[in-house]
């Protein structure tokens, strides 16, 4: 891996039935995630899926890409709500490529989309090399 | 209803370990997100004892936020995760216990909203840090 190489994007649908499989799995009960009113009454605009399960679809892109890399260091601000729609799929997009080169370590800058709309600021990775 | 300022620098309680297991970790891999369109997919199919995807460690985080929320009563639908960082010491391995020790680190307030700073360190059995795990907590008041 070398700096500026590009890694082919990757698109993961997400659904209902996933927030629900995200949540029992990782024990977040938040019901933002499963119920519109609940989410409408904190000003979201529909049911979101979780920022964590989006960092995870960023994580099983990253492993993807470099099979399976050990991870040293993995982040984002969560800047734009995954609005999941009641029946159907919404496509969260994940794009990487390579930031820098160093003491071993590769460092991934990620692009995390929904609907063309960045919704991590400043995904990053870094990987053992 | 503002969180109190007084939590900055405060360390609650270690939580209660947690034995990583294959059927969790396996749970876990496969709910990160569902068909994928594109090249081929990384090990999230493969042994689990290769395969704990990195954000693995926010169960714990999350364990100890929960504590930390209903020590201060603070609805957890309230709560917005606004920020996450995961530095690792090492891989987390099946078998491993660990339990999360949450300090609040910042706190401030923005528009009515609480901007909670955590820092949650996850050790191992031996008491070895194996990741540390921050967060920005967006806390969005009302009434209470």
């Amino acid at each position: 891996m070398m700096p500026g190489d590009a890694f082919d994007p990757i698109t993961y649908a997400l659904t209902r039935a996933d927030l629900v499989a995200y949540a029992e799995a990782s024990g977040d009960p938040n019901p933002i995630h499963q119920d519109e009113d609940v989410a409408r009454s904190v000003g979201l605009p529909g049911v979101i899926a979780h920022g964590m399960l989006t960092l995870g679809l960023a994580g099983r892109a990253v492993a993807s890409w470099t099979e399976g890399a050990e991870v040293v260091e993995l982040g984002c601000k969560f800047t734009n709500p995954v609005v999941v729609p009641a029946s159907g799929s919404v496509e969260v997009v994940v794009s990487g490529s390579v930031k820098k080169v160093e003491d071993g370590l590769v460092t991934i800058a990620l692009d995390v989309t929904c609907n063309d709309v960045k919704v991590l600021g400043m995904p990053k990775a870094v990987v053992r090399a | 209803m503002p969180v109190d300022q007084s939590l900055v620098g405060r360390e609650f309680p270690p939580t209660s370990q947690r034995t990583v297991t294959p059927d969790e970790v396996a749970a876990f891999a496969s709910a990160l997100g569902g068909p994928i369109h594109g090249p081929v997919d990384g090990p999230v199919d493969g042994p689990a004892e290769a395969t704990v995807p990195p954000t693995y460690p926010i169960v714990l985080a999350f364990d100890a936020m929960n504590a930390f929320l209903a020590a201060e009563q603070i609805d957890l639908f309230r709560i917005i995760h606004g920020e996450q960082r995961f530095a690792y010491e090492r891989p987390i391995r099946v078998g491993d216990r660990l339990s999360a020790t949450l300090t609040v680190a910042s706190l401030r307030q923005i528009g009515g909203a609480d901007i909670i700073g955590t820092t949650s360190a996850i050790l191992d059995a031996d008491g070895a840090l194996v990741c540390t795990a921050k967060a920005t907590l967006v806390h969005t008041g009302g009434p209470t």
